[in-house]
């Protein structure tokens, strides 16, 4: 699958998702855009080299990911190509830093291992976190969420309309690249010769479609913002998974949870 | 050149946050002083086309690396460095958000990096310096090329900046920018390409929708209208996103070439000065003191100990989760 493909599907999916009746979709997206941006902090907070304390983090993303039903497998997919480059990075990390900090069993760990692991907890926590967010709210409702964050309607009507032109285009460009490919079996790619010929024809269809794109936008009322749809939000259930949240996070990152368990066995 | 919030700490990424909000509220100020309500459709093709042209490697011959399309130039030579700027925050937001291309806390650094530069630094002091004067095709490519490569440096070493005071890699600052900057005057040089091809293609169809900071010279050639050169340029972002894509590199990008080649070889020694300088400011920041790990036994017991309480910690949430998802099915079905 290239890349076209891959992220029609991908929008989709995170459509979907964000639309199904789950616990999580109905709460305010406010209290999880707040919540995610709280734990982000906390978790990049965290020293390179308390790693355990760092791994304390990962409660809140198997949490939300059982109660939330989210599938794990498809938010891992996102992590391998973010895994390389910080792969590249945290291997400077161990070439640079080999100061042994504590032996295993005659095993020297150094500063740079440690740090790459950190590098990968951090990178991974990041990404599950924001795929987690977006997994349960709509771009719609991120978009109702930074209004009310009062960040300026010219912006987030920007970002509304980027992601509806994109849809559009993506789809356009996904059904001529596939009649390409019927007309020129076993190719990988569209040849250089055929470029321009391919490139018109998208560009011709494409044109048409933006205009009535545009002019529906017009004859609807579009008059330089979109409305959005009041939803009923589960907002006592929204102020608690905030509050709760928050707290809970504090106290994972203030306590070496980790620590007092192991401790007890 | 997209950063992952694994790559920042908190407090760079709120300084870069409060830096990019800071130019965006500037930036929407002078849009709305603009009153031009059909920019915001402009606004919003454009945004859809540098999405699409973002998704696209452009491999670099002779270096094994590749780079993909800061649209940040090209949206200033057709919608202006304000307007340009809000443009490419939404493309970044939702890139961000949809792809996991550059992390939620490190979008203010990805905004600064790749938006501010190539509107300000790029059209403003390059695109609007030249074309005040009138505007050619020759100027459009060779201000175009400029402007990129310029804009592309400036946030090349941005990211190495904000990677070193964030005390993140143990890369020489030295050799991290060497290794960083050289592959990014080879990537601007294909942006700039790139984006005087548009430019070009725009000041061929409609001159007068060329942004120069002020009223066009020449005179405006009535071969196509407003609506369509819209069109058009959300057809080059689906033939961007659908054609060339097919053709889009497997190489790493930029950065991750960069470091590929600094992190292989085992001659370049680390500087310490500038790396304890971040370690406190990491330290001051740092919300909560963490725990050291000193070199003896008790360490690695320590070690151990949490890394036995971590598997029961978890496990025992997991059972608690699953448990309460069944009770809730069960209700519900119930």
């Amino acid at each position: 699958m290239d890349k076209l493909d891959s992220a029609i599907q991908t929008i989709h999916q995170m459509e979907d998702m964000a639309e199904e009746n789950r616990f999580f979709c109905h709460i305010h997206p406010l209290a999880k855009v707040l919540v995610t941006l709280w734990y982000l902090v906390l978790v990049m907070s965290f020293d390179t080299y308390n790693l355990i304390g760092l791994a304390g983090m990962s409660l809140y993303l198997i949490i939300l990911f059982v109660v939330g039903e989210v599938s794990v497998k498809t938010a891992f997919r996102r992590l391998r190509l973010l895994f390389f480059g910080i792969f590249l990075l945290g291997a400077a990390n161990v070439i640079f830093d080999r100061e042994v900090l504590f032996r295993l069993h005659g095993f020297a760990v150094t500063g740079g291992m440690l740090s790459m692991l950190s590098l990968f907890l951090k990178a991974g926590f990041a990404v599950l976190a924001a795929y987690l967010l977006m997994a349960g709210t709509t771009v719609n409702g991120m978009c109702h969420a930074l209004r009310i964050m009062h960040v300026p309607g010219i912006l987030v009507t920007l970002v509304l309309l980027i992601y509806r032109y994109l849809v559009l285009m993506l789809k356009e460009a996904a059904r001529m690249r596939q009649a390409y490919l019927l007309r020129a079996p076993g190719q990988k790619g569209v040849q250089m010769r055929a470029w321009g010929s391919f490139a018109g024809q998208m560009l011709l269809r494409s044109m048409e479609r933006a205009e009535q794109v545009f002019d529906s936008m017009t004859l609807r009322g579009f008059q330089g913002e979109f409305p959005f749809l009041k939803r009923r939000w589960r907002m006592r259930t929204s102020i608690v998974y905030a509050v709760s949240w928050g707290i809970a996070l504090f106290v994972l990152r203030k306590f070496p949870i980790f620590y007092i368990a192991g401790g007890l066995l | 050149m997209h950063m992952a919030d694994a790559l920042v700490n908190p407090a760079v990424a709120g300084t870069m946050y409060v830096c990019s909000a800071a130019l965006a509220g500037y930036s929407i100020k002078k849009v709305k002083m603009e009153d031009e309500p059909k920019k915001i459709a402009a606004m919003g093709v454009m945004g859809a086309f540098v999405f699409a042209a973002q998704m696209i490697n452009f491999t670099i011959p002779g270096t094994g690396s590749s780079g993909h399309l800061c649209g940040s130039m090209l949206l200033t030579g057709i919608l202006g460095p304000y307007a340009g700027f809000l443009t490419m925050t939404g493309v970044l937001l939702i890139q961000c958000l949809l792809f996991a291309d550059g992390g939620l806390l490190a979008l203010g650094c990805n905004i600064w990096n790749m938006a501010a530069y190539g509107c300000f630094a790029g059209g403003l002091l390059i695109w609007k310096q030249v074309m005040k004067k009138g505007v050619t095709r020759k100027k459009i490519i060779s201000t175009s090329i400029a402007a990129c490569i310029v804009s592309l440096q400036l946030g090349a070493f941005s990211v190495t900046l904000q990677t070193l005071f964030s005390g993140i890699t143990e890369l020489p600052f030295g050799v991290f920018a060497a290794a960083m900057q050289p592959i990014h005057l080879a990537i601007g040089l294909v942006e700039g390409m790139i984006t005087a091809a548009v430019l070009v293609f725009v000041y061929e169809a409609r001159p007068e929708m060329l942004w120069t900071g002020n009223i066009m010279e020449c005179a405006p050639k009535e071969r196509m209208s407003f609506r369509k050169v819209l069109a058009v340029l959300a057809a080059v972002a689906a033939v961007t996103a659908g054609g060339l894509s097919l053709f889009a590199s497997q190489y790493p990008d930029g950065l991750e070439w960069s470091v590929e080649r600094v992190a292989g070889s085992t001659e370049l020694e680390a500087e310490g000065s500038i790396y304890k300088t971040a370690g406190q400011v990491q330290d001051k920041t740092a919300l909560l003191p963490d725990y050291a790990l000193p070199d003896d036994d008790s360490a690695a017991g320590t070690a151990v100990s949490g890394l036995a309480g971590c598997v029961i910690v978890v496990a025992v949430c997991t059972a608690v989760c699953y448990a309460f998802r069944f009770f809730r099915r069960k209700e519900q079905h119930g």
